[in-house]
């Protein structure tokens, strides 16, 4: 009996204190979709107060109308296309590059997975204003080119070397039966390998999806007209001081912006944990 | 003739060592394009006074020895993005182990715990995050209004302030140890338990278990963190420039905000261009250290 008593105290205790802090770490998100519902005005002299007393949809109609006469449909839109064009660009030279790498035998090899693995440890930060010098010598400068080109040619090592892992973990017997039967590696990868490497794809169109949704810096230097800009570029001018003090349209706008990355986050949590786990992708 | 030539070219393409050239060609053309001759170029310019303006004029070293004899905030930066970078690095990897530790123990709410401490590192380097924070942190934010709530009557400028403007981005980067934990969690469950039985029967208690067992086989992992995330700690960059932008008196002015202002702001793009370099050199030190340090703390024996 006393120790049945101890155990569950010791339960609750683990459970109030696990949650709680759990509560702590979700609390600014919980606070600023709570916000967003709040009228504008009352979101700060509230802000103690987490439940709106009155909900208004009011702010995702002010923010929805964007500034400069451009509505924030315009730069979902463009988020979108930049993320889903990348990513589809991301997925096809990573899966070819990754099959090269694991499947082939050539000369050079060796050097260029140093290569790659060295491209891994070479940020976009420092690649920063070498790329712009480079991009603006191309013309590409205030276009989606930089955005965009680049991804088509795997030059994100991390999704290389995850879907390298994964095709290294498939039979090579099914590839020898397949050679016999007169296949080229060509026909192999498109036939047998890339249909089983669709957990290791789903993986990296999650991550890259979202590191590209993300992606501001690239959208600071390289697009200047604002009925080009992404999401994550509007939502910096709407912070900017002096351009909107309408905390609540701003904070509805920020709220709508991560909806695509908890949308992946509740639906693919298997393939997210999966991917931060085996590789230390960073989510 | 013709059939026959086309033959050998199907030949040829098919070759193993052909093939393999053929797939990697997008990494080979995307390396070259994209990275060697972007930082071919840059190392020309950083030699060079230039503002993307008018056309480069070759200077010699004078960017670099400006840069180290003649730019107080150039020192500043480093010293900021170097304390950044080493204080919210072992913070974030000592909560991830913790957390880590605590959710081994699976019960029906774990899926749901593991949910609420890594989604903010799923989002927090987005830009709703940045500009929330700011919020957040103001003089009439909701940390000083939760303050006043349990009694401490406060209006304090947590951004405003020297030494506490740095912490609100240390908070941040912290807050999202959720990754770090994930990969610690992966690599716990994989401890045999065996070695726990055997380090009962040796007598052992659960502080021995996890100074002796637990963390020396960590350590693989733990250092695996540690250089991936010091590289980015030293990259920081959405944070500083939505929160903070260097305020107050460049206190918070992280290394490639600075870069950014000279090369993009100020127009001294070839001195922007050197100080990517300087950047590079750096992480290549910090790696190469680390990687020094490996032999005297990572366990590598296996189980």
């Amino acid at each position: 009996m006393g120790m049945t008593t101890k155990r569950t105290i010791g339960k609750i205790v683990y459970h109030v204190l696990v949650c709680g802090l759990g509560l702590v770490m979700i609390y600014p998100l919980v606070w600023m979709i709570m916000s967003s519902f709040k009228p504008t005005q009352t979101i700060f002299t509230t802000a103690n107060q987490l439940i709106p007393s009155q909900f208004v949809l009011e702010n995702y109609a002010n923010g929805w109308k964007g500034f400069a006469k451009i509505s924030f449909g315009v730069f979902f839109k463009n988020s979108l296309f930049i993320s889903i064009i990348a990513t589809i660009g991301t997925l096809i030279s990573s899966a070819l590059v990754a099959f090269g790498f694991s499947r082939c035998k050539f000369f050079g090899k060796r050097i260029l997975f140093v290569a790659m693995l060295l491209s891994m440890m070479l940020p976009a930060q420092v690649l920063m204003i070498p790329q712009y010098l480079w991009y603006q010598k191309l013309g590409w400068v205030g276009s989606y080119k930089p955005l965009i080109i680049p991804y088509f040619f795997a030059i994100q090592g991390f999704f290389v070397y995850q879907i390298t892992n994964f095709i290294d973990g498939i039979p090579r017997e099914l590839d020898e039966a397949a050679k016999i039967d007169g296949c080229s590696y060509y026909s192999i990868f498109f036939r047998i390998i890339l249909p089983l490497t669709t957990p290791a794809l789903i993986t990296s169109t999650i991550f890259s999806f979202m590191w590209r949704w993300d992606d501001f810096l690239s959208a600071l230097l390289y697009i200047n007209e604002s009925a080009k800009y992404p999401v994550s570029l509007a939502l910096k001018l709407f912070c900017d001081p002096g351009s909107s003090s309408d905390y609540g349209a701003m904070f509805a706008m920020a709220t709508i912006s991560i909806l695509p990355a908890v949308i992946m986050f509740i639906c693919l949590q298997k393939y997210l944990v999966e991917g931060i786990s085996t590789s230390g992708l960073k989510g | 003739m013709k059939g026959k030539k086309n033959l050998t070219f199907r030949q040829f393409m098919c070759k193993e060592s052909t093939a393999g050239v053929v797939f990697c060609a997008p990494f080979i053309i995307g390396f070259l394009m994209f990275m060697i001759v972007p930082m071919g170029i840059s190392f020309y310019y950083s030699f060079c006074d230039y503002n993307i303006l008018t056309p480069a004029v070759f200077s010699g070293a004078k960017n670099y020895i400006k840069m180290f004899t003649d730019d107080e905030v150039f020192w500043q930066t480093i010293g900021v993005t170097f304390y950044f970078a080493f204080v919210s690095v072992p913070l974030r990897l000592i909560f991830a182990l913790i957390v880590a530790m605590i959710l081994l123990k699976t019960t029906k709410a774990t899926g749901f715990y593991r949910a609420a401490y890594y989604l903010p590192s799923i989002i927090g380097g987005s830009v709703a995050v940045a500009v929330l924070w700011k919020r957040m942190w103001a003089t009439d934010g909701v940390i000083n209004t939760l303050l006043s709530a349990i009694g401490i009557e406060t209006s304090f400028a947590w951004l405003g302030n020297t030494n506490t403007a740095i912490w609100v981005l240390i908070v941040l980067a912290v807050w999202q140890f959720g990754s770090s934990m994930l990969i610690f969690l992966s690599a716990l469950k994989q401890i045999p338990v065996s070695l726990y039985e055997a380090a009962t029967v040796d007598g052992a208690n659960k502080w021995h278990q996890f100074w002796r067992v637990t963390l020396p086989l960590l350590t693989p992992n733990i250092f695996f963190n540690l250089v991936m995330q010091m590289i980015n700690g030293f990259l920081a960059f959405t944070q500083c420039f939505i929160i903070t932008q260097g305020k107050p008196l460049n206190s918070t002015l992280f290394y490639t905000v600075y870069m950014y202002q000279q090369s993009f702001e100020f127009y001294n793009t070839g001195y922007g261009a050197a100080l990517a370099w300087i950047m590079l050199v750096i992480i290549g030190l910090i790696t190469l250290l680390l990687f020094a340090t490996k032999k005297f703390w990572v366990y590598e024996g296996g189980f």
